[in-house]
Order: structure tokens, then C-alpha cells, then sequence
């Protein structure tokens, strides 16, 4: 769905990815290092965490150890095991919503713009109605109704989402349908799929991607919420969300373990933001003058 | 204020006002710091005018803002001296310059579209500078605004400044920047290329304007353009810039007269009319014919109405107007974008699809246009070899080495080299853009061209090597041309037929020599007029005749009846003229002439 900016094409070779890699700010290689290690753990975590998943080991609530490094959580499971797994979980699955949310959205707001008229009024009503209804009393009453299985979880934060990323689709493609080179490409007979993918999207990739980096965050923080709430990710599975609600007694201990979960989300949301910045330099063209 | 004023007029006539010596800048580019202009002196007294002339690229525009001490983002001034009045305006401090630049320097932009605020009233802008450098209160501003209007004859200056930047038209807008720039008294002005976009008539208006203001304000004004013509009317001096480097600096006279360097004659050359010897197409064939076509937009009026007319098999029609005359409507109904209410279209002598949707490849083949603003006609994001390559493969089926070899062939058919197959069209130059977009034209082996304006937004040397393009390659190719322009010595030079389009009606059309020599259709005298001569003293002759009189400074107006030229018309016969449809006279020639005068009598 997202093309690379075309500085990073070239970047086939190992040898060439990492010439970029030295090249970046210091922030952009601080979130490709934090995004790299989230990624390891997520994709060895069955190899990297010390318990399993789910397993029962020892009493409630127990205190950092050898044994335990982050301690035991509100039923004695292993807290590092859990918060491995739970990267693994959240982070999969934000990917695959904002992947669904970025496809339906932007190939319809590029629709819409490109076609204009009623096939425009109809995809813009459609997405004033839902936009209409706040996100999150949206996705308890779908949830809720529907039940809380993971299609029905993935399918209702897409929706929900793709309806900010076709905003500014519609918007940013409806500037570039404008030029000529796109009259251009209609007076030749090209199809409107032609149009969209090979005139209009190349052109729209920079305000989409500062999007993307921004709205990965927030269907990260939608499902830990969600999950909050008890109508995200189902237990006995792991995320983040959940396990702060789980432990969150720990904190009128003076504990700051419930904690973690909170504090790597932000961590990766800070490190997504980086490097989506730093892209987008590089794909607008601006040259440093100093 | 006023008495500071008084002093510096006083001790103006033998100090220059301005003083650059050895000015130097540098920009910014992929290969480091590189010279731009390149030691370049110039003096400027109170009440005089200097025009700076070159293409782009030559450094005009930067020498102009450097002149105000304003070096642009990834410019930097390295060497030199700017001496506004005495101060140096190299060491002066940001605040101190910025009080300069809205009270004592101003700048006018090319754009005034752009460089108004659409969400403010004009007076409002107006007043702004004068105001917050606390010139004057806002009351004394707005009279001031309001007598500078009536000073610069607008119309109904004591209301216009309530109105909304899109409320007046193009002409007005570029005078009530002027004006705007005149606000706080400024001694000196920088004009950068302010009529550059605008029709001939329009221009005429604009550079009333600009003299009266020069005049009697008796201001120092820089004025940069790329048309000689249009400066000699202004400019005591004239500076030929090109990359960068001072070529010639000498009075207007002379320069005109007696230029002492080949680029300055060159770019004399480049304006004086190249006439084209007739097309040798020995059996007249018709290729496209258009019948009484009748279009507009949604539900708006018709923008066109009763338009006839045919192209020959090789040969070129120009068609001309103003703006609003309905020139690019009549391009978007050959092209289908448009489909039109009334009438049809006939190529080939078979009837072509009113709707772009309904045409199939070959006939969407056959037609190509090619567009105004080579900028924004190809997408930035695709290299040359997909913009020429693309309708090689859409059309003909052409893939890998083939559409390599013919993209190749195509390249140098416009006299580029092989090496921009992998260009950019950023790292093009505004010529080897259009050329780029006649090679995409080409490419698809079209019969009709319909080219929009393509010489508009280019230097007159450019935009000359471009017409000897194109006629080189109709020459050679048989192709037929439909130019839409307003530029009326482009259209001398390269047409076989003229079509005379004033508000959506055909007012005179024929063979190029009928046209354009007398008896003249009474629009297209105002329009020829209109064309500025390269001497000195021809915008107060021009504007002393009757037709400028009549016919500058008014706003092309669609009528569902009478004559629309009417009230521009010096000869225009009372009641008739509003009341009836000019009847429409036929010479053997094909000459056709659509007024209440008999041509014999219009001599």
C-alpha cells in the first residue's frame, strides 16, 4: 500500500540500507533501533521469553527476582514473559488494522477525488455519519453487539479508522486531480486505476505517510484502551492494555510494574513518530541549507 | 516624516538612491555553493527606471530582492555593497530592514492573485503596512487608499476597496498591488515581471498604471521582465543580465538602437516577427471541422455559442482572445472533456464523440494537446522515459527495447540528447519541459495538435526556439495545429488561419493575411494595437488612439444579444450594435467578418 519515498528504493542491499542508517538524524536512528528491538522480540518472543504465555507460576503479585525479573502479575504469571508476548500480540495486530484502515481509506478517498460527483457525495456522507459518532462509543456498541472476536475487532477499527485516513486522502488527491498531467492521463484513455495508483498516489505519498505514523499510534492506544475496558483482546491472551487494568492495585503500593506496559507504548509510539519524520523529510525534497 | 521626505527629494538629484557595486550572490544547489550573479554594479536616482532583462536564470529576480537586502532561503549575498540613502543595507540589522522594506521599499510580485489574502478586503490590505509600521492611522490610510485609487483611475475608487480580491478582475487586481505598494510613500520599487501573465490589453492598463505612479510620485523604480518591448516603455536604463553576469548596461535608446553585445541583439531578434511561408499542402484536405458548437459549464451560460470554423490537413489555426473570450472551452470540447449542447464536431470526416468516455483509443489517439504550463502538465514524480514512454506503450503496444529505441528517437526529435531519459521534471529547464510535453504529444503519432498557450510562460528566446520546433516538425510530420494564444506576434508568425473568438463568439476569421492586415474587424485592431512596439513613446501613442480609449480597462462580458463588443466598440453604431447580431460577411477568400460595418468602410 505505501511506496517508499524514492530515495529508499535503491535500498535493495544490505550494504546500501545501512549507508542510510548512518546517514539519519539521531532521533530517526533511535526510533529504527527502538523499532528494530520491538520487532526482534515480537517476532522471537517464544525463544526470548523466559515462560510461557499463560502459565501459572508462582503466587499473585510477586515482588522483582531472580526467579521473576519484572515480578509475577494479579494471578502469579510471569510479568517480562507476559509484556514479551503482549508486544508481540498489540503490535501484529495494530500493523494489520492500520494496513485494512490505510487500503479501504485511501483507495476510496483517491476514488472519490478522482471521480468526483455523486460517487464522491456518497463515500463523504458515508464517512460524515460515522465520523459523526465518537470512535470509542462506536467500537463498545459494535463490540458489544457483535461480540468480541478478532475479526470483528480488526474489521470495526479499520472502519473506524479508515474514515480519518479518507478525509485526508479525498483531500490531499483532490489537489493533485486538479493538474494537468492528470487531464493528461484521462485525455490518453487511461483507466481509473492508471490514475489513481501511477498519477495520483505518487503524489499524495508524504501526506499519507506522516498519517500512517500517526495513525498506527492511535490504533495502538485504541486497542490497549479497548483492551482496558475488557472488550479489546480477550485473556487469557497478553497486550499491554489489559495488563495495566490487571495490575493496576500495584500502583497504590508504590509499584511501578503495571507501568511498563504504559511505558512501552509510548516508548514505540515516540520511535514510530521519528522515523515517519524523518521519511517524510526525506521524501519532500527539503535540502538542509545551514 | 513628511519633512524627512522633503529633505532627501532635495539632496535626491545628484545622489543615486540606490547603489549596488560588485554584488555577488550565491545559491544553493546539489553541487554546493554556486555563483548566481556574479559582481553586478548599478545606480538608481530618484525618478528613474531601470530595467533588468535576461531569462530565467539570469538572476534578475534576486538582484531585485537583494536590492531591498533580502537574499531568498538557500541564497546568500557573499560580496558587494547595497547602499539604500546611505545606509548599508549588508550590515544593517533584520528590524532596521524591515522598517525599510514596508515603508521607504516596495515590491510588487508577479502574481497578484497570489499575493493578495483572499479572506481580506482590499482596502484592509491596503492599510495593513501603513498601519502596523505606524506610517498613519487607519483613517488617514483607507483616504489615502481611496485617493490612490481615483489617482489610478480604478473604477468607483471610493467603494472598490471594500471589495474581495476575487471581486475585481485580473487587471485591477495587479494596479491595486501597485497602489498597495505605494502606501506608505515608498522612494523606491521593485516591479518583479507584474504584467508578464496578463492578456495584451490588460497589459497596457497595468503599465498606465505603473508609469502614472512613477511619475508623479517621482520614485526609483527596478523593473524586472524578460519582454524588452514592455520595458522600453518604461525604463530610462536598461541592465541585459544573463547567467548571473552584467552583459550590457546602457540607456533604453541605446540599447534599442545600437546594442553593443550579440545576446542583446539576440534577444532583440527574438521579438521582431519571424513570418512563416505559407504551407505547400497541394490539395487543401479537411481534417477537422467544427459546427456551430454551443458549450458551457454546468448551468452557466453558454461560454461558446455558434462557433464554426476548420482546420486544413498541415496547416496551423490560431485562435485568439483575450481571457474569458472562451479560447481553452473551445479546447476541452475538441477534447471531450467538455461535450458541448449544441452542434458536433467532424474529423476525418466522420463525426467524433461528443464525450471524452465515448471516444475509443484510436480516435483519443489522433488528438494530443499540449499545455500551457509544461510544470504541472507532467507529473514530478515520473522520469522522461515514462511520460514519453507511457502513450508508446498505451497506444502502440510498444514495450521494453522497442519503446526504449523510439523514446530515444523522439528525444532527439526535439533536440534533446539521450542523457534526460532518466531526468526528473525537476531537473529540467522550463524549455526542455515543454519540449518534453511536444515528445508525449508526439509520441502518440497524433493528426491534430491542439497546443494551449505553450509559449506563454516562456522567455521570448525560449519561446521562440520552441515555435521553430514546432514548425520544423509540421513540416516534417504533416501535422496540424490548433493554437490557442493571446500573444498575437506568436500567432502572426506561426499561422496559416486565424479564428478572432471574443466572448464566445467568432468575430473574424481567414486567412492570416486578411486578418491581420486592413480593414480590420474593429476587436481585432484593439487586440493588434495592444502588442507593444519595441520603441520608445509607444504606450502614449497607443493610448491617445480611440480604440484604447474605448477598449482598455473593460472586462470581456458574455451577451445573449447584440454585439458583446459593443461597449468597447470606437465605432460601435448606437442602439444597433446592443440590439441586433452583428450580421455575419463572407469573402471569397474565406474571409468571414461578423459586424454592422462593411469591411470597405472600416479601412
Amino acid at each position: 500500500m505505501l511506496q517508499t519515498p524514492d530515495c529508499c528504493t535503491h535500498a535493495n542491499s544490505m550494504l546500501n540500507f545501512f549507508k542510510i542508517f548512518l546517514d539519519a538524524p539521531l532521533s530517526a536512528k533511535f526510533g529504527l533501533l527502538v523499532i528494530f528491538i520491538y520487532a526482534v522480540f515480537s517476532i522471537f518472543a517464544p525463544l526470548l521469553a523466559p515462560y510461557g504465555e499463560t502459565e501459572i507460576l508462582g503466587a499473585a503479585y510477586e515482588l522483582w527476582s531472580d526467579k521473576f525479573l519484572l515480578g509475577t502479575d494479579n494471578i502469579g504469571r510471569d510479568m517480562l514473559s507476559r509484556l514479551i508476548y503482549g508486544g508481540r500480540n498489540i503490535i501484529g495486530l495494530a500493523l494489520l488494522i492500520t494496513f485494512l484502515g490505510f487500503s479501504i481509506g485511501s483507495i476510496t478517498g483517491m476514488i472519490a477525488a478522482a471521480l468526483g460527483g455523486w460517487v464522491d457525495q456518497l463515500f463523504s456522507r458515508i464517512t460524515d455519519v460515522l465520523m459523526a459518532i465518537p470512535a470509542l462509543i462506536f467500537a463498545l456498541l459494535i463490540l458489544s453487539v457483535l461480540g468480541t472476536s478478532m475479526p470483528y475487532l480488526i474489521g470495526t477499527i479499520a472502519i473506524i479508522d479508515s474514515t480519518r485516513v479518507f478525509r485526508i486522502a479525498r483531500a490531499t488527491a483532490m489537489n493533485v486531480a486538479v493538474m494537468d498531467y492528470v487531464e493528461v492521463a484521462r485525455l490518453r484513455g487511461e483507466k481509473l486505476g492508471w490514475v489513481m495508483l501511477k498519477e495520483i498516489l505518487p503524489n499524495i505519498t508524504a501526506p499519507l505517510l506522516a498519517e500512517f505514523g500517526l495513525r498506527f499510534c492511535f490504533v495502538f492506544l485504541f486497542i490497549s484502551a479497548l483492551s482496558f475496558l475488557g472488550l479489546g483482546i480477550q485473556p487469557p491472551t497478553a497486550d499491554w492494555g489489559s495488563m495495566v487494568r490487571d495490575n493496576s492495585t500495584l500502583i497504590t503500593y508504590d509499584d511501578i510494574t503495571p507501568l511498563l506496559p504504559a511505558g512501552a507504548i509510548a516508548l514505540l509510539t515516540v520511535a514510530v513518530n521519528f522515523v515517519v519524520d524523518w521519511m517524510l523529510h526525506k521524501s519532500s525534497g527539503l535540502k538542509d541549507v545551514s | 516624516m513628511s519633512a524627512e521626505v522633503q529633505i532627501n527629494n532635495e539632496r535626491s538629484s545628484s545622489i543615486p538612491l540606490l547603489e549596488v557595486k560588485g554584488l555577488r550572490i550565491e545559491g544553493f544547489s546539489e553541487k554546493g555553493w554556486q555563483e548566481i550573479v556574479c559582481g553586478v554594479d548599478l545606480q538608481l536616482k530618484r525618478g528613474e527606471v531601470l530595467g533588468l532583462i535576461g531569462e530565467s536564470g539570469a538572476g534578475k529576480s534576486t538582484i531585485g530582492l537583494a536590492s531591498m537586502g533580502f537574499a531568498r532561503d538557500g541564497c546568500r549575498i557573499t560580496e558587494g555593497n547595497i547602499l539604500f540613502d546611505g545606509i548599508e543595507l549588508r550590515s544593517a540589522s533584520e528590524e532596521q530592514k524591515r522598517k525599510l522594506r514596508g515603508t521607504r521599499i516596495s515590491y510588487v510580485a508577479q502574481s497578484a492573485a497570489a499575493a493578495f489574502n483572499p479572506a481580506h478586503r482590499l482596502l484592509n490590505q491596503f492599510t495593513e503596512a501603513a498601519v502596523d509600521h505606524g506610517v498613519m492611522s487607519r483613517d488617514e490610510a483607507e483616504n489615502k487608499g481611496r485617493g490612490l485609487y481615483r489617482r489610478l483611475d480604478l473604477p468607483d475608487p471610493d467603494r472598490i476597496g471594500e471589495r474581495w480580491p476575487h471581486q475585481v478582475s485580473g487587471g485591477q487586481l495587479q494596479r491595486m498591488m501597485v497602489a498597495m505598494a505605494m502606501s506608505c510613500g515608498p522612494d523606491l520599487l521593485v516591479f518583479d515581471e507584474p504584467t508578464t501573465a496578463l492578456d495584451v490589453t490588460t497589459q497596457i492598463e497595468v503599465l498606465k498604471t505603473i508609469k502614472d505612479v512613477v511619475t508623479f510620485q517621482n520614485v526609483a523604480a527596478i523593473y524586472i521582465t524578460h519582454d524588452l518591448a514592455v520595458v522600453a516603455q518604461l525604463a530610462d536604463t536598461l541592465m541585459v543580465l544573463r547567467y548571473g553576469n552584467q552583459v550590457e548596461m546602457g540607456t533604453t535608446r541605446q540599447i534599442l538602437d545600437a546594442p553593443k553585445q550579440e545576446y542583446t541583439s539576440e534577444l532583440l531578434d527574438a521579438r521582431t516577427r519571424h513570418e512563416k511561408l505559407p504551407s505547400g499542402t497541394t490539395q487543401p484536405e479537411e481534417l477537422l471541422k467544427i459546427n456551430s458548437i454551443k458549450a458551457g459549464y454546468l448551468n452557466g451560460p453558454d461560454i461558446l455559442q455558434n462557433v464554426s470554423f476548420s482546420l486544413t490537413r498541415g496547416q496551423t489555426v490560431a485562435v485568439v482572445g483575450e481571457s474569458g473570450s472562451g479560447k481553452s472551452t473551445l479546447a476541452r470540447v475538441i477534447t471531450g472533456l467538455l461535450p458541448p449542447r449544441n452542434g458536433n464536431i467532424r474529423f476525418n470526416d466522420r463525426e467524433l464523440p461528443p464525450a471524452l468516455k465515448q471516444r475509443n483509443k484510436h480516435q483519443l489517439r489522433e488528438v494530443q494537446m499540449i499545455y500551457q504550463m509544461p510544470d504541472v502538465a507532467m507529473n514530478p514524480r515520473q522520469r522522461v522515459r515514462d511520460i514519453i514512454g507511457r502513450p508508446l506503450s498505451f497506444y502502440l503496444g510498444l514495450k521494453g527495447k522497442e519503446r526504449e529505441k523510439r523514446t530515444v528517437e523522439l528525444l532527439d526529435q526535439i533536440e534533446l540528447s539521450e542523457s534526460y531519459i532518466d531526468r526528473l521534471p525537476d531537473e529540467l529547464s522550463g524549455g526542455e519541459k515543454q519540449r518534453i510535453c511536444i515528445a508525449r504529444a508526439l509520441a502518440a503519432e497524433p493528426e491534430l495538435v491542439i497546443c494551449d498557450e505553450v509559449t506563454s510562460a516562456l522567455d521570448t528566446i525560449v519561446a521562440q526556439a520552441i515555435l521553430n520546433l514546432l514548425q520544423r516538425l509540421q513540416a516534417e510530420l504533416q501535422l496540424t495545429y490548433l493554437f490557442i494564444s493571446h500573444d498575437l506576434d506568436t500567432v502572426a508568425s506561426i499561422a496559416d488561419q486565424v479564428v478572432v473568438l471574443y466572448a464566445g463568439r467568432v468575430a473574424e476569421q481567414g486567412p492570416k493575411s486578411a486578418v491581420f492586415e486592413p480593414p480590420y474587424h474593429p476587436y481585432t485592431r484593439l487586440l493588434l494595437s495592444s502588442v507593444p512596439e519595441m520603441r520608445q513613446g509607444w504606450l502614449e501613442d497607443t493610448l491617445s488612439t480611440r480604440e484604447a480609449q474605448a477598449g482598455i480597462a473593460r472586462e470581456v462580458k458574455i451577451t445573449e444579444q447584440g454585439c458583446p463588443f459593443a461597449e468597447r466598440c470606437p465605432v460601435a453604431v448606437p442602439d444597433t450594435c446592443v440590439r441586433d447580431h452583428p450580421p455575419l460577411q463572407t469573402a471569397d477568400t474565406g474571409h468571414t467578418f461578423a459586424c454592422q460595418h462593411d469591411p470597405g468602410s472600416l479601412l
